[in-house]
């Protein structure tokens, strides 16, 4: 024990101290800050206004056309209008809007933004619109009463009958977020246990090593050592994370919003954030995040290392390595069906595999799943956590002592079985 | 019993179909340099890795020390494996101490002895270099270091020598040497026959996974000669008789073949009567002969 404890701690220190660990916990946050908050500031940046000029012939559409937020509609002579087209650079004008019967044209020096041309597309197909409507001889108020809009609240009846607020969106991008976690976990740090185990056979370190401890001693130092570096990472993760995004909310975004708009939807933000509770048992969440985020890793990693022990080299791994990242790869692309339909025998039975149960049931859980279901998939998973670590000591064993020769799949079967 | 740091009795291990090791029998005297010899793919590495308990045996007793060999054994057996080699990004001295204590060392034992090693070798300012930053004999040095760093009382070396310049070679046999004046038990296995020579007093020969010969380097020369003698004389020619057949000449120096060993006193009379002897001596063979032999008749 006290070896392993030697080795868990070796392994987690190399990797901390590792100028890679530093980088990527410093830009990982920094990444998912700015994805949060790059669209929202530059969407706050288009304050401008822009002017559209319009050719005064075509008036009768035309001038129907509102000033909206950031765009102003002016008229101009027609002689002015094509003057503009050789000129554009010494005018006021962003572009000109130009009208041929039904076709329009929108006329500028530079790549005309998307939210101009579809607002003033809008602004068209409603104005032609309501003309058609009129020549039909339908009344647009009688239009407009008729024009209904429905709010459908959802409702789940739990087990006491009581019944509570659902929120779909923020359910399913908890269990989106929390499903991709463990799916990078799993990538990320198995793959890293994979590239120590296959270090220390071409350093040739590795003979040294188990004439003091046992291979299984060796290989599982390394995993939860391991472990631990990706628990540390992902921490900082959330510490910074959080940390930037709320200097960055500070200093970029408060100067430039509608501060009334603002003060208003942060308050709804907030209060759903504070409802969360009443409908998402978000203990059991983070629980059960926790035991698959670690489970699954640690199955899937002592597979990544017998891979790392049965090959000399890294470009070696692609043909072991093909069938433990399908299951993998298959739960990835499956996160958005199993969303649509959480309870569906898809979805059942992928959160029973142990080799897609840490992805899938993260996705389910969130929308509530029978708590039998979430217990059978635990247990399922322990065990072939168990058994897998099992198998995997026999072929890294072996494995680790093989050089020279490309092993097949016959020969991991071999070595499962060669006495010790 | 207890003369012996390791005996092996009718060790078998199969790799599959393969025989790796063929009821071999072993016995390794307390305090000896013991040669492993054999032809490559013999069978040596798996036995020393028998012994230190990386893979077991099918069947077979292993006795250390006069005990069953065991698990706790491993903190008094020095390994240095063919296959060597260090992790290369960490720094020396943390290396050093991290494989020290994972032979069962604490922290302050590891850390003592490391410098102690460090200094005798003279290479205490390499302790925060990285591995990567040595040369290859300056990591063979540190390899050094770790296989005897724990005060091992049975110590394994796997072609020691491999690796070496002639300058750094000779400092490592000098440290072999010394440790085995200290009591230490040395096992090792080279296919360099002259350092055998050297330095072993017992052999064990290995030859397709079966333990061909075996015991103390005398013993065995003495089995393996074949009454032939040097000798020097002033003037020149001996000639074939019925006593003995010339087999070498140099100079004023033969190898003879004497047909009957005891008559040797007659024969050196004869000679005295024309000639004069510088020099006579038996011409026992030398290990390499005897390894060359041995495999053949096999």
């Amino acid at each position: 024990m006290n070896k392993i404890w030697l080795i868990i701690k070796r392994e987690y220190l190399v990797r901390v101290r590792k100028k890679s660990f530093l980088v990527m916990t410093i830009l990982g946050p920094l990444l998912l800050a700015s994805i949060m908050i790059i669209p929202t500031y530059l969407a706050n940046q288009n304050q401008e206004k822009r002017i559209i000029a319009i050719s005064y012939e075509n008036s009768d559409i035309t001038n129907q056309l509102i000033d909206s937020e950031y765009i102003n509609f002016s008229f101009v002579p027609k002689l002015e209008a094509e003057n503009l087209k050789t000129d554009f650079f010494d005018s006021k004008f962003y572009a000109l809007l130009e009208c041929n019967n039904d076709t329009f044209f929108l006329t500028s020096n530079q790549q005309i933004s998307i939210n101009v041309k579809s607002e003033i597309e809008s602004q068209l197909a409603k104005i032609l619109e309501h003309h058609k409507l009129k020549e039909a001889g339908i009344d647009l108020k009688v239009l407009e009463n008729a024009k209904t809009t429905i709010k459908l609240s959802t409702k789940i009846i739990n087990e006491k009958g009581m019944s509570s607020n659902s929120k779909t969106e923020i359910i399913m991008g908890i269990g989106f977020v929390s499903g991709v976690l463990v799916y990078m976990f799993i990538f990320m740090y198995g793959t890293m246990v994979m590239r120590g185990v296959i270090e220390e056979k071409t350093n040739r370190v590795i003979e040294v090593i188990i004439s003091s401890v046992k291979p299984f001693q060796l290989m599982i130092g390394k995993i939860f050592g391991v472990a631990l570096v990706g628990l540390t990472q992902f921490i900082l993760w959330i510490i910074l994370t959080i940390i930037i995004s709320s200097l960055a909310e500070v200093l970029f975004l408060n100067n430039n919003f509608n501060s009334d708009l603002n003060a208003q939807q942060s308050s709804v933000i907030l209060s759903e954030i504070s409802n969360i509770n009443q409908y998402l048992n978000l203990e059991a969440i983070f629980f059960s995040f926790l035991f698959y985020f670690i489970v699954g890793y640690l199955m899937y990693s002592a597979l990544f290392s017998s891979i790392g022990s049965a090959v000399d080299a890294e470009a070696d791994t692609q043909q072991f390595i093909l069938p433990i990242t399908i299951p993998l790869i298959i739960s990835f692309i499956l996160i958005q069906p199993i969303m649509e339909n959480p309870d569906g025998p898809l979805a059942f039975w992928m959160s029973m595999i142990p080799f897609t149960s840490p992805i899938i049931m993260m996705v389910r859980i969130p929308f509530g799943v029978n708590s039998w279901e979430i217990i059978c998939s635990m247990i399922i998973l322990i065990f072939s956590f168990i058994f897998f670590t099992w198998i995997a000591s026999k072929i890294y064993r072996v494995g680790i002592l093989m050089y020279g020769k490309k092993a097949t799949f016959k020969d991991l079967y071999k070595w499962i079985n060669y006495k010790e | 019993m207890d003369n012996y740091i390791f005996q092996g009795k009718d060790i078998v291990k199969k790799f599959g179909n393969y025989i790796a090791l063929d009821n071999v029998n072993i016995s390794v005297p307390k305090g000896s340099i013991f040669g492993l010899l054999g032809p490559n793919g013999a069978g040596k590495t798996t036995l020393m890795r028998i012994i230190n308990q990386i893979t077991a045996p099918d069947s077979g007793t292993l006795i250390f020390d006069g005990s069953k060999l065991e698990r706790k054994h491993i903190s008094k057996i020095g390994y240095l494996p063919e296959e060597r080699g260090l992790y290369k990004k960490m720094k020396v001295g943390e290396q050093v101490l991290y494989l020290a204590q994972l032979k069962g060392m604490s922290y302050i034992d590891a850390l003592n002895k490391s410098k102690y090693w460090f200094e005798k070798l003279n290479i205490i300012n390499w302790w925060d270099k990285k591995i990567e930053s040595l040369s290859k004999g300056m990591a063979q040095k540190i390899q050094f270091i770790v296989t005897v760093v724990h005060e091992p009382i049975l110590l394994i070396f796997d072609e020691p020598f491999s690796g070496f310049d002639p300058i750094n070679a000779s400092i490592i046999r000098q440290e072999i040497l010394e440790l085995s004046k200290k009591g230490t038990t040395i096992i090792f296995s080279t296919h360099r026959m002259e350092s055998v020579e050297e330095i072993c007093n017992h052999i064990a020969l290995i030859n397709n996974s079966k333990t061909i010969l075996q015991g103390s380097i005398q013993n065995i020369k003495e089995k393996y000669t074949k009454n032939d003698y040097e000798i020097m004389v002033k003037k020149g020619d001996l000639k074939n008789n019925e006593s003995f057949t010339v087999k070498n000449k140099e100079k004023n120096k033969y190898l003879i073949s004497i047909h009957q060993e005891e008559k040797y006193k007659s024969i050196l009379s004869n000679i005295l009567q024309e000639n004069e002897i510088v020099a006579f001596n038996k011409k026992y063979p030398t290990v390499e002969e005897i390894f060359i032999n041995a495999v053949k008749n096999e």
